[in-house]
């Protein structure tokens, strides 16, 4: 049965292209001297922007028509193409946002970028399965560099003790998702999505095993997301990574995520919807819970984002077991919008630490407004939009997500979900008020290069547009979602 | 026409970030340049479209430019309407705005905050246009926030003075209780007419005509009328009609200019504009054409009364503003939009022109307000003092001037109208022509005429402003005079609005039509009638006490001690609002304090449950031990419990 068409191959270039810069990316990076590593950094860049141009070439200026490719391993549509747009753009805000973190701490090496390139790749196949192999080979693709990445600098006990705690239970996730696919393998006779739903709506699987392969999955993509029980890995990582490690694996990951429940769960598992909206529910209403009650207890910047991620992927679990289009591409646009926040916040704790000096606690906020009022207003209004307080796109994510559980008839999840979201507001109102009401304890002067000043302030500027200009991007994720096959 | 329209409406804003986020990069200069070519060329873009408007059929505009949201089967637009009654608001706001930032330039020369007055009046530009330009209620409430909130921002412009903070808080507060009905209003036309967009509402008018509400069981009152009324008290509020007009005199703790833009040529007319606007609907109603024209007719008379014991030269031009909106009210109340847009425009045109002359005056005595300290500036200021008796003879309403076509018109249609109310109005507006001339007059001889009574020192320092001051002020002067000449028969008896005001009833200005002639023979026709007459007397009266004989106004306040106090203290609207609202609030207030927040909502509610949740957090950040097996153990838990709950459910 297995054919191969050289045809097809077109349609995987941004992925070929992805490849091969990184692999070109990683030889070039031996022989540039250490005092030349900008080169590296240019030409990372410059990959992300490539592969970008070489996606939008692909659509020929109209909506791309879903194609499944390489025998059902592969899909390509409008899903898969924004998200990987937004996990190219966010990626490039990152490698923008850490560079003089990195020099600063004696870790601006190739590896860091090479790591980052090959995640990137690990995401976009994620972003682009249509069978549980590349899903899994997605997967571990991205783990095995996020782990990495977190041990980046070795000399630090903290960071490679998360890394260890991270890998660890990533492999333990890993081993869960592998078994389920087995399961379900057992159970359908088929990996790809395609041919499983057919099975399943045709009644032709058993039962049980499905079953038992449906909450090993969904515990393996739980762990992606980092929803309650299986966030444990995420306030730990958050901490003991680099700050730039974090901003990476705050934000991009997220995206994947999102495309690989939809891929999974609505595409291959469609006919299960009943069972694993139930388990999503816990799940989401737990992390809701945990993730904006304990965000309050931390005095740690690092880790108080960690519980607001836990947070806002409970609303994210919202959209996806709703299980209608309004509520998947709720759930795309609130991805989308918290990588954008995410990175911004996390932008600005890289802004203000230095050489020696890692702005992680809570007080390092302290009259941020005098020391400088525009990153302090930046800040203000990621803070303000991961809260939810209108008119910041924020916001409008939440109401979408919150009209679509209630088109559902789960009025009852939208009073859970909004009863935590007012409890969580009181932690990002708590960096306003230390950034605009109390003194400064640090005067040291910020000053950041014209780039990161350049891109933060976009950072800044994009998430204040989008919430005047909600409408399109919602557009586009309604169009996006309804390509998805199945 | 689009991009026309888009660059007469976002030029000044664009003016209004670089003035207001690069100020201190591009300098003073570049600040005033930029607000100045953006307000300029949003200024020659509307004369433009006046233009073809006039004499190339230009068509009607009504498009939405962008979707805001939409909520349910209602969408909330960002669009544009232009029709005719848009683009004269246009030309008479870029105008004056133009004129005020020209003369920005020689008032606020020695201003710290010079780069961010420019922002604000240009932003202030922007969100005017943003407002006459629409063509929906939400868009229209937005600009009329955003005019709001930038008339706010310059009355308290200068933020360390006591009194502008104190002026700035009431203009805010009366601002809310008026923009409270017009936000109910705006929610009676969502919930009966089901649109937003201007035109919708409009053809849905005649059927909701004959519709009820039960506002208390067993009271029905018609939806048009509530509506309308409802709409009409944000009008009071923004255009500063009784008893909502107490924010504006005390506005003037602003910079000059702005009291000339804001305060009385553009923004304070912004309720006028909106009833006309909304003439489709409120002609349905009469009882609400009433209440609108009994109130525009005490304003006008009882505000002029206070402007005759002000000693503040810019309160009398307050007061004096607050009377011509109570006409521009009653011309609205008599049906006469038309006639009211008309007077709306040379009064941007003639107040402004008095202000910004007040202006100069201030700068020439170094900011010294009192009038009983000036007195014989026409010697030093011979600019400004022909350009104030120009805008004088304008404001009364002398012949030939611009404010006697339109003052003559809203007298007559008032005095044709049959409404109830209308013969009230009517005495009221007429016996208002007198006052306005007296007060008017006592203005220009306590502040051009009579001796010198400032100090020595203040003395030796007086000159003609500069050209920046002076020219705006000849520009301004020029319209004051000629304006009607030209625009008397479009706007009133020609078919000038189209559809954009709604007459359903007689014409009210058919009587005033039919004794037109042209504007000479009108002119002249006017020395034959009694407000021309009772203007001419106020302003005799006004020369005899104050030129030739001063002793008579001090014996006169005294002969009429009880009427001048009550003057004075401007009928204890101030005093009834600070003991009854300012006071009771903050009573009922303090009792809500004690026992509903600090007892009820503080101590169970709000420490309550930030303790249960800080203690909750406190424990369930225990389980976050560090340790690699407890979180595995965690995991397998989570495994456990939904393999139960699920797969095991499924076997059975």
């Amino acid at each position: 049965m297995m054919e191969f068409n050289t045809s097809e191959l077109t349609l995987l270039i941004p992925e070929m292209l992805l490849l091969t810069m990184a692999c070109v990316v990683l030889v070039a990076d031996l022989f540039i001297p250490e005092q030349r590593r900008g080169i590296t950094y240019l030409l990372s860049i410059a990959t992300l922007v490539f592969t970008a141009i070489a996606i939008l070439r692909l659509h020929d200026g109209s909506a791309i028509a879903t194609t499944v490719i390489m025998n059902g391993a592969f899909v390509r549509d409008q899903l898969g193409d924004v998200l990987k747009l937004c996990i190219l753009g966010v990626t490039g805000i990152v490698f923008v946002y850490s560079k003089a973190y990195l020099r600063e701490r004696n870790l601006f090496k190739g590896e860091f970028y090479v790591l980052c390139l090959f995640a990137v790749l690990g995401m976009m196949v994620i972003v682009s399965s249509a069978n549980m192999l590349s899903v899994y080979l997605g997967i571990e693709l991205l783990a095995l560099s996020s782990y990495t990445l977190v041990a980046l600098n070795r000399d630090s006990g903290v960071a490679s003790e998360s890394a260890m705690k991270y890998f660890v239970l990533g492999a333990m996730a890993s081993g869960m998702l592998l078994y389920g696919i087995s399961m379900i393998y057992g159970a359908t006779g088929t990996i790809d999505f395609q041919t499983m739903s057919e099975v399943i709506a045709a009644g032709g699987a058993n039962g049980m095993i499905l079953s038992f392969g449906l909450v090993f999955v969904v515990i393996g993509l739980a762990f992606k997301f980092g929803a309650v029980p299986f966030h444990m890995w995420l306030p730990d990582v958050y901490e003991g990574a680099p700050t730039a490690v974090t901003l990476f694996i705050s934000s991009a990951p997220k995206l994947a995520a999102v495309a690989m429940a939809l891929r999974l769960l609505d595409f291959g598992l469609g006919g299960l919807f009943e069972h694993w909206q139930q388990m999503l529910i816990i799940m989401a209403v737990l992390s809701l819970m945990l993730g904006n009650v304990v965000a309050i207890a931390q005095t740690n910047i690092k880790r108080m984002l960690a519980y607001s991620t836990i947070a806002h992927v409970g609303f994210m679990l919202l959209g996806i077991l709703s299980g209608s289009e309004t509520g998947y591409a709720a759930a795309m646009f609130y991805a989308i919008t918290y990588a954008i926040m995410s990175a911004g916040a996390f932008g600005v704790v890289i802004l203000l630490s230095r050489a020696g000096f890692e702005a992680e606690t809570l007080d390092d906020f302290a009259g941020l407004n005098r020391r400088n009022p525009w990153y302090a207003f930046v800040m203000l209004s990621m803070m303000a939009s991961l809260a939810g307080i209108p008119p910041f796109v924020g916001f409008f994510a939440k109401l979408q997500i919150i009209n679509a559980v209630v088109d559902v008839n789960l009025t009852w999840l939208a009073i859970v979900a909004v009863i935590f979201s007012v409890i969580g507001v009181f932690y990002y109102l708590r960096i306003i008020k230390l950034m605009y009401m109390d003194e400064p304890t640090d005067e040291h002067p910020i000053s950041p290069r014209v780039d990161m000043a350049a891109v933060l302030s976009i950072n800044g500027a994009l998430q204040l547009l989008l919430s005047i200009f909600a409408g399109p991007l919602i557009a586009v994720c309604v169009i996006a979602v309804s390509g998805i096959p199945g | 026409m689009q991009n026309q329209y888009l660059i007469i409406a976002l030029a000044p804003l664009a003016g209004a970030i670089v003035a207001g986020l690069l100020g201190r990069k591009i300098g003073r200069a570049g600040a005033h340049w930029v607000t100045i070519l953006t307000v300029g060329l949003s200024c020659i873009l509307s004369l433009d479209v006046m233009r073809r408007f006039l004499f190339q059929d230009l068509p009607v505009f009504n498009e939405n430019l962008y979707t805001w949201l939409s909520v349910g089967d209602i969408e909330f637009h960002v669009g544009f309407l232009v029709d005719k009654l848009t683009a004269l608001m246009m030309c008479v706001v870029t105008f004056v705005s133009l004129m005020v930032h020209i003369y920005t330039v020689g008032y606020m020369k020695d201003d710290d905050g010079y780069q961010r007055f420019f922002s604000y009046i240009s932003l202030f530009t922007f969100a005017m246009l943003m407002l006459v330009m629409s063509n929906n209620f939400m868009q229209l409430f937005f600009g009329w926030e955003a005019v709001g909130l930038v008339s706010y921002l310059l009355i308290g412009f200068w933020h360390k003075k006591e009194t502008a903070i104190f002026a700035n808080m009431k203009a805010f507060l009366v601002n809310r209780v008026g923009d409270f009905g017009f936000l109910l209003g705006i929610g009676c036309v969502l919930f009966y007419f089901n649109s937003m967009d201007y035109s919708e509402v409009f053809a849905r008018a005649d059927s909701v005509q004959g519709m009820t509400m039960e506002l208390f069981s067993g009271h029905h009152w018609s939806v048009i009328t509530v509506t309308c009324i409802l709409l009409f008290i944000g009008a009071m509020g923004k255009s500063a009609q009784a008893p909502l007009h107490v924010w504006l005199p005390d506005s003037m703790e602003g910079p000059t200019p702005i009291s000339a833009l804001i305060h009385a040529a553009t923004m304070v007319t912004a309720g006028i504009f909106m009833v006309a606007r909304m003439s489709p609907l409120f002609e349905f109603s009469e009882v609400a054409l009433s209440f609108v024209l009994i109130i525009g007719a005490i304003t006008a008379f009882f505000m002029g009364l206070i402007g005759l014991v002000q000693n503040d030269i810019k309160r009398v031009i307050a007061y004096s503003t607050l009377s011509q909106l109570g006409y521009m009210t009653a011309a609205l109340g008599a049906s006469a939009y038309s006639a009211a847009i008309f007077h709306l425009m040379t009064h941007a045109f003639f107040k402004a022109l008095l202000f910004l002359g007040a202006g100069s005056v201030i700068i020439a005595l170094h900011h010294k307000q009192d009038m009983r300290e000036m007195g014989g500036l026409r010697r030093y200021m011979p600019v400004t003092w022909i350009t104030a008796w120009i805008g004088t003879l304008a404001l009364i309403g002398f012949p030939g001037f611009a404010g006697f076509y339109s003052k003559d018109a809203i007298i007559s249609a008032v005095s044709h109208a049959t409404r109830d109310g209308a013969g009230f109005a009517s005495v009221l507006l007429i016996a208002g022509v007198f006052v306005t001339a007296l007060y008017s007059f006592r203005l220009l001889y306590l502040v051009f005429h009579n001796k010198e009574r400032m100090d020595e020192q203040t003395r030796s320092h007086i000159h003609e402003s500069p050209w920046v001051v002076t020219l705006p002020l000849i520009l301004l002067a020029i319209p004051s005079i000629g304006i009607s000449w030209w625009a008397t028969e479009p706007l009133l008896f020609g078919d000038f609005f189209g559809s954009a005001i709604t007459v359903l009833g007689a014409n009210p200005l058919a009587t005033l039509e039919s004794e037109w002639h042209g504007p000479l023979a009108f002119a002249l026709h006017g020395f034959m009638t009694l407000p021309v007459w009772l203007a001419i007397a106020g302003a005799l009266l006004a020369t005899i006490i104050y030129l030739f004989r001063p002793g008579i106004a001090d014996s006169a306040a005294k002969g009429l001690r009880p009427l001048h106090t009550l003057l004075d203290r401007k009928y204890y609207f101030d005093e009834f609002n600070q003991i009854v609202f300012a006071r009771g609030a903050r009573k009922l207030g303090q009792l809500f304090y004690r026992f509903g927040d600090q007892a009820i909502i503080d101590r169970v509610f709000v420490n309550g449950s930030a303790r249960m949740v800080g203690w909750v957090s406190g424990i369930l950040r225990q389980v976050q031990t560090g340790r690699l097996y407890h979180y595995a153990f965690g995991m397998i838990i989570g495994l456990i419990v939904l393999l139960g709950l699920f797969a095991l459910t499924t076997w059975n």
